[in-house]
């Protein structure tokens, strides 16, 4: 006993053999180094990765946030009795207030002190083409504002509202045939005024869109209803049809080929491209039977066959999650199969269920492509529908083909909006993926 | 009885049939539940379902039979002569047109009833009566189109007045079973759950039939193409330019080409970094790190494709052109223009990168801790455990995960129809536009073409292509995923 401990003790104090584990050699640094590199590529591709992200957000956030305030100046119109009966009566009558508003608007420049010998015409160049219209309305809406003067805000045309922006710089006015430096110089005076102002852009975000030459105009907020009733046409074919599916392919279904080919079909159609999905509701929906093209209905009608296989997959997880021993208390108190399920495992899945059906709804709310197809792009959506009937079957757009609009269109004005849109549905999207979260962190159940 | 009210009375008549049924089944066993077979409820259901759903399928076979028969019946009454100076659905359309005109004109009490069903072009002029109502018609109705929309009205009308009594006539025959069937000793349950049974086959099967209405929207469709044009010149053809006046050469390898391309640089981007940052959150990261990374890298695939389509239209087309164009960084000139290959190529990247990295997570989450444990054991460090052992045995699942984010690249739309550019051409530069399958189905199917020409229906045969590179990617990539777990399992 004694021998051994004195031998190991001394093998400790003779130095270190060659291959020793505790020298390191050149072979073990280098395999050290290369484990530290691997190391080093994996975190960097998580960071790249973030990086990504962050510039998606920071590009999104940088681009649109401009798109929520405009420019609106400020005039006290007079109106006149006489003038606006002439106005009403001639056949062109937004002409008719485009010059009022204008004498108006020249009232307002010398009153501020601003010397300018631009034609009124050149001046008008510097408002929305739309300002007349809006005048118009509210003179149509209150008969009894005729003989007083009436304070408006109105639209800046979309070069103005660029120069506050900082978009459009004086250089690129040079080539311009609307606006010059000259009307800028009359901006800035203007601005410090107080008379032209960026203010909160509600009309974005409740308007309708606007053609290509008004940019300033232009809102999501019909292409908003329009998703609307196409994500209520999703939601209520969809939860059902894929709760029922998933009930029978879980709880049901017995083993043979009707069975497999049910799930294959599913497995296949949830890695589908979308734009198949759009060449589907094209010759079925709207070639075959006749439905009408670009309504919320049809559209709705595609992205319900293309949530179904994301929303029957997660339905049946939830289901699968529920233990057994549910089901067989049930059935042993002398329920039928139907009514265990019916009773106990859906009520009790329910919470996976809902959230399952929340993801595939956001899914659907941003998806393009097949709606393109469908018809839902290429017009502009101006009309507020009126009525649920008019609202699924009226033609509409929807918020992501609005925003694929405003990207074709030429006016980089637009593009503002297009980015503006984004932010709108991507709050949308984390609206519904946050509930989506407390639903699961709320209601989850551990067996 | 117009639909909605139809379907109304429809509702209400199955309702009727719940308490018919329920109170039947209560009266037969004295008002004692206890002595019913089933629970009084069921009794209601198979009421409610035995009035609605017979009621029901007449109706939705009632609605296309009709509108063909009428469709044949008017359409017979169009002469061979002006369907011959535009064509059989143009005239029928305008048919519709003026019998809806004149529909509106009796609601709104510009005619009466007989008028309308009276009314002669040699009399009146029905364009602008027509148009008094709201109605603006194209060009001026004939009398063979009036007398065509008087007949279209009438029988529409006779058509509504059968469909409303065989309707309610399935209805009641249906309440008239209930009341005969549902006494005490009726299997109330039985028959309710059997008809569950079957609906919730019958929403199992959309998935088939959805498959199957892809399969045929495509294949009919393609079919007409190829009678149009030859299908060796699509498949083979080396040029793509559709003209809407004819002469079109519509050759897929131009556009097949961009697609691979613009996939190939997508996955060169997405699997490196998708994979070694699945390696890295799966094998070194720590909980907090991990819990934190992961749902980040995967709001980049919840994020809408229209979002990539416009950050690589307007923010990395002109970086790249920053850096690759004429008087770029590199000064080397390269690129002409924001929209190339490499743009879409790249953002696709970007999108794809959560898609590999949480595939392969999962993927490299199934190989059993055994065999980790054995290669350290042996003295291997930890990156040489991931690239010998856990890499190799993971290796068939991951080629799955990037055939099938392969299968998204070459599927994916937003993306290339707003940054790869709408000119095809087979070159090998990858900073030069070029136009995918994708993105020309979107282009021929959403411009003005006449739907039955060739340069339309092109598009179909483009999507048949694409669903059958997309299905065989899948189906290979899941048959390769199955296998490889249930090796370990």
């Amino acid at each position: 006993m004694t021998d051994t401990t004195a031998q190991t003790g001394g093998a400790v104090a003779t130095p270190a053999r060659k291959g020793s584990l505790l020298e390191v050699d050149s072979l073990t640094r280098k395999r050290n180094a290369a484990e530290a590199r691997f190391k080093m590529y994996g975190l960097s591709a998580v960071i790249v990765g973030l990086l990504f992200l962050v510039a998606l957000l920071a590009t999104i956030l940088s681009n649109g946030t401009s798109a929520f305030t405009q420019t609106f100046i400020t005039i006290p119109v007079p109106l006149e009795r006489a003038e606006i009966e002439a106005a009403e009566k001639s056949i062109v009558k937004t002409s008719k207030y485009r010059a009022i508003i204008g004498t108006a608007f020249a009232n307002v420049l010398s009153s501020a002190g601003i010397e300018t010998d631009m034609s009124a015409k050149d001046l008008d160049k510097m408002m929305s083409s739309g300002a007349a219209a809006s005048v118009r309305d509210f003179v149509l809406a209150n008969p009894g504002s005729i003989g007083t003067t009436h304070t408006f805000d109105l639209l800046a045309s979309s070069r103005v509202d660029g120069y506050l922006k900082g978009r459009v710089t004086r250089e690129d006015l040079i080539n311009d045939k609307n606006l010059d430096a000259a009307h800028l110089d009359i901006v800035d005076r203007l601005n410090a005024a107080g008379i032209v102002q960026k203010r909160f852009n509600w009309q974005f975000i409740f308007g309708a869109d606007a053609s290509d030459s008004r940019p300033e105009q232009a809102g999501i907020g019909v292409s908003m209803i329009g998703s609307f009733f196409m994500m209520l046409v999703v939601l209520v074919l969809s939860l059902p049809i894929g709760v029922a599916a998933s009930i029978y392919l879980e709880e049901f279904a017995p083993k043979n080929r009707f069975t497999d080919l049910i799930e294959v079909n599913i497995s296949n159609l949830a890695a589908v491209p979308s734009i198949v999905f759009g060449i589907l509701g094209l010759a079925a929906f709207i070639q075959f039977a006749h439905l009408p093209q670009s309504a919320p209905l049809v559209g709705g009608l595609v992205l319900t066959l293309m949530t179904l296989p994301t929303i029957i997959i997660s339905t049946r997880a939830s289901l699968k999650s529920v233990p057994p021993s549910i089901r067989n208390a049930a059935l042993g108190v002398g329920a039928s199969k139907m009514q265990s399920v019916f009773h106990h495992v859906l009520p009790l899945a329910m919470p996976g269920i809902l959230t399952g059906t929340i993801i595939g709804l956001a899914q659907a709310l941003g998806e393009t492509a097949p709606l393109l197809l469908i018809g839902m792009v290429g017009f502009i959506a101006s009309n507020v529908p009126d009525g649920v009937a008019a609202g699924f079957l009226d033609p509409n757009s929807a918020m992501p083909a609005q925003i694929y609009e405003w990207a074709k269109r030429a006016d980089p004005a637009f593009y503002e909006r297009a980015w503006g849109g984004i932010i709108i549905l991507l709050l949308f999207l984390m609206t519904m993926n946050i509930i989506a979260i407390i639903l699961r962190r709320r209601f989850e159940r551990r067996w | 009885m117009s639909l909605p009210i139809l379907v109304f009375v429809l509702l209400a008549l199955s309702v009727a049939g719940y308490v018919l049924g329920r109170g039947r089944a209560m009266a037969s066993a004295g008002g004692d539940a206890r002595k019913l077979h089933s629970l009084p409820n069921y009794y209601g259901w198979f009421g409610f379902l035995v009035a609605l759903l017979p009621a029901a399928l007449v109706l939705l076979l009632w609605l296309p039979a009709q509108s063909v028969v009428i469709d044949t019946q008017v359409s017979a009454m169009i002469s061979d002569r002006s369907a011959a100076e535009s064509s059989r659905g143009l005239v029928m359309s305008d048919v519709e047109r003026v019998a809806e005109g004149l529909d509106l004109a009796v609601d709104a009490g510009v005619l009466t009833e007989e008028q309308a069903a009276s009314i002669r072009t040699e009399f009146t002029d029905v364009r602008e009566r027509l148009g008094e109502v709201g109605v603006a018609l194209g060009s001026d109705v004939t009398s063979e189109t009036l007398q065509a929309a008087q007949r279209y009205r009438a029988l529409s009308s006779t058509g509504d007045l059968l469909r409303t009594l065989a309707v309610v006539a399935a209805a009641l025959a249906g309440l008239a079973f209930v009341y005969r069937r549902a006494d005490s000793t009726f299997r109330a349950r039985n028959a309710v759950e059997a008809v569950v049974r079957w609906i919730l086959i019958l929403a199992a099967s959309i998935a088939i039939l959805t498959t199957v209405g892809i399969i045929l929207s495509l294949i009919f469709n393609t079919v007409e193409f190829f009678s149009l044009y030859p299908a060796w010149d699509f498949f083979f053809g080396l040029t793509w330019s559709p003209s809407f006046g004819g002469g079109s050469e519509l050759g897929i390898l131009p556009l097949l080409w961009a697609t691979l391309y613009i996939s190939f640089i997508a996955l060169a981007v997405s699997v490196p970094i998708g994979l070694f940052a699945a390696i890295y959150l799966s094998e070194y990261a720590g909980p907090a790190v991990r819990a934190v990374a992961k749902p980040l890298l995967e709001v980049l695939a919840g994020i809408p494709t229209i979002v990539y389509g416009l950050f690589a239209l307007l923010t990395v087309g002109p970086l790249l052109v920053d850096i690759f164009g004429d008087g770029g960084v590199l000064g080397v000139g390269w690129m002409g223009g924001g929209t190339a290959v490499m743009t879409a190529g790249l953002v696709m990247g970007i999108m794809l990168i959560p898609f590999v990295s949480s595939l392969s997570d999962d993927i490299i989450n199934a190989v059993p801790q055994a065999m980790r444990d054995g290669s350290l054991g042996l003295g291997a460090t930890h990156s040489e455990t991931v690239k010998q052992v856990i890499l190799p045995a993971a290796l068939p699942g991951i080629v799955g995960a990037i055939l099938l984010a392969g299968s998204r690249a070459i599927g994916e739309t937003m993306i290339v129809v707003l940054g790869a550019g709408a000119a095809a051409r087979l070159s090998l530069n990858p900073f030069e536009a070029m136009t995918t399958v994708t993105a020309k189905i979107v282009s021929q199917l959403t411009g003005d073409a006449d739907f039955a020409s060739p340069e339309a229906l092109v598009a179909f045969a483009l999507g048949m292509t694409l669903f059958v590179i997309t299905l065989g990617l899948n189906v290979i990539a899941l048959y390769i995923v199955r296998k490889y777990r249930e090796q370990y399992e």
